[in-house]
């Protein structure tokens, strides 16, 4: 659904986007995973063609986003970072509008709005003007406003940014259900949580490289073990505890030390021997399993200076 | 479906959103024929008699002289409004989701154009109800008041895409409503509130020439069923001018964002 090879992006010295490759299959969650500024925006941009790219062949939907835009267009949805509604009109009404954008005739139009409003818990406000409406109204009515031409390819630029847990929970529901209508989703995010469950492939964007890209799974296996969290009672017991285990990973400001480890009961059982011996008692102890945001620190804080 | 009747069916598609956004505000019309009233009453009643008397009549017939000048000033104010809302539009995710669908790249600006218009021809009516409510008698018959109709909307087809120009320039919307102010102020530097004749030279010369002074003469003979002369081929040319300047830069702007 989306092919992209060498896309490069700069605003005059200052590069966004270094030549990055994306692989897209129809009908599958594709995130692109990054920090504030890792230039995903930018990536959406031009593949939705509000921007050109500087260089690199880029297909969407099976057209060049540079020479066929209205092509393109005519099969994406777009939804943007900040809620793309009109806020004077009401629900029922943007929708409409989008539906007369798409030329999908009087009656046609009308039943499809209607449609959406009940398929995103709209139909109560569907006569609210936009700007009346919460923030997890909005952005709900955004992705309906996107889907009112039954795109085939749908972008979700951080879909969920500033919305509650709830409605977090909700948004997910949806991009789940579209997909199994068959859509291809391209997701922008920066929580880790979100990629993990609902995206098919990842690929971790940082200061405009792709660092990493595959499953959850995947990504997950490139942060070899986890590690253990060690909190202690007092100074003492932290240095005394520091100096048995050999390490440097004191955290003196919160009593607590962070020590490598996979979390079995094996390394559990020669760990709280060591610290027995020299004396130093442990308050608590967390064991950490990798996660994405393991993967995503380490991925995204390899160079500090660029 | 060709290109043009696309253009046209979008253009229509944003115009009745910009109606609704009129209907949502409907105070932002009296705003509009607002300042121009005032003036009216200001000009009229405050320093008409004085005024009058300069042009060798009283407050009457200076009711018939500055009427063209309080339309002009209605137009001008009215791109005021224009222009501060497409620059408030252009802040909207809205515009950038236009941008990413299929459909005629104009038609965002066509319908603002076009509902600019209906919102500017209303804030005249309301001008000129006001004018005649006051004793304004104009001596025109139906083909002239015709043509007034045409001058006015001609004059305000210009204005309002210069004024659509001027708000895509405008990096904030507080920019957007100041640029245009400068066009209520172009009827006082004219021959809008009082003779060209009377001012000094260089200042003359400017209020003679300036595009706002051919149109207000047209009004004016047009009005009173004097002889239109020249002024009405220099009025329909800074009009035509104005306008294809306005598009042509609006056009390059929207499209270069």
């Amino acid at each position: 659904m989306i092919t992209v090879t060498g896309l490069r992006k700069a605003y005059g010295d200052h590069t966004v986007l270094d030549g990055i490759d994306l692989h897209v299959p129809p009908g599958s969650i594709f995130a692109l995973l990054g920090p504030n500024g890792a230039g995903k925006t930018t990536t959406v941009q031009i593949l939705s063609t509000l921007i050109d790219a500087d260089a690199g062949e880029i297909r969407v939907a099976g057209h060049d986003p540079a020479t066929e835009p209205d092509a393109v267009r005519a099969a994406i949805g777009v939804t943007g970072q900040f809620a793309a509604v009109d806020g004077l009109l009401t629900g029922r009404e943007n929708l409409i509008l989008m539906a007369d954008l798409h030329h999908l005739g009087r009656a046609r139009g009308r039943r499809r709005a209607d449609e959406l409003l009940e398929q995103f818990d709209l139909t109560d406000a569907a006569g609210k003007q936009a700007s009346a409406y919460s923030g997890g109204m909005r952005r709900r009515l955004d992705i309906a406003m996107g889907l009112v031409g039954e795109p085939r390819l749908v972008f979700l630029d951080e879909p969920t940014a500033g919305l509650d847990p709830r409605s977090r929970q909700a948004m997910w529901q949806t991009v789940r259900a579209l997909v199994a209508d068959g859509v291809t989703i391209f997701l922008t995010t920066q929580y880790l949580e979100e990629a993990d469950q609902l995206a098919d492939r990842i690929a971790v964007l940082d200061g405009g490289r792709l660092v990493a890209e595959g499953t959850a799974d995947e990504l997950k296996r490139l942060v070899p073990g986890g590690h253990i969290t060690l909190r202690f009672a007092d100074g003492p017991a932290l240095r005394a505890a520091a100096v048995a285990l050999d390490t440097a990973a004191v955290d003196s400001a919160q009593l607590t030390i962070q020590v490598p480890g996979d979390g079995s009961v094996r390394t559990l059982r020669a760990l709280l021997t060591t610290l027995d011996e020299a004396r130093a008692e442990v308050e608590s102890l967390t064991v950490h399993t990798p996660d994405l945001d393991d993967v995503f620190l380490a991925l995204t804080a390899k160079e500090p200076v660029r | 479906m060709t290109t043009l009747s696309l253009a046209v069916r979008d253009s229509n598609t944003m115009l009745r959103r910009n109606l609704r956004h009129m209907q949502r505000y409907p105070a932002m019309i009296f705003y509009l024929a607002g300042m121009p009233v005032i003036f009216l009453l200001l000009f009229v009643f405050v320093f008409g008699g004085t005024l009058g008397a300069g042009l060798g009549g009283g407050r009457t017939e200076y009711l018939a002289y500055v009427v063209p000048g309080i339309l002009l000033m209605t137009v001008g104010g009215a791109a005021a409004g224009t222009a501060v809302s497409v620059a408030t539009d252009m802040t909207e995710g809205i515009v950038a989701r236009f941008r990413t669908m299929a459909i005629a790249r104009v038609s965002v600006l066509t319908g603002h154009v076009v509902g600019s218009m209906i919102q500017t021809l209303v804030s005249l009516a309301i001008v000129l109800a006001v004018a005649l409510a006051i004793g304004f008698r104009p001596g025109a018959g139906p083909a002239a008041w015709l043509g007034v109709l045409g001058v006015l909307a001609m004059t305000s087809f210009a204005v309002t895409w210069l004024a659509t120009a001027l708000g895509l320039v405008a990096k904030t919307v507080e920019e957007a409503s100041n640029t245009p102010l400068l066009l209520t102020l172009l009827p006082f530097i004219g021959s809008g509130f009082v003779p060209t004749e009377s001012m000094p030279d260089g200042l003359r010369q400017f209020a003679e020439y300036q595009p706002f002074t051919p149109i207000m003469e047209t009004i004016r003979a047009l009005l009173t069923g004097g002889t239109v002369g020249d002024s009405i081929w220099w009025a329909t040319a800074w009009c035509a001018a104005i306008a294809l300047a306005g598009y042509l830069w609006a056009r390059k702007r929207y499209n270069a964002r």
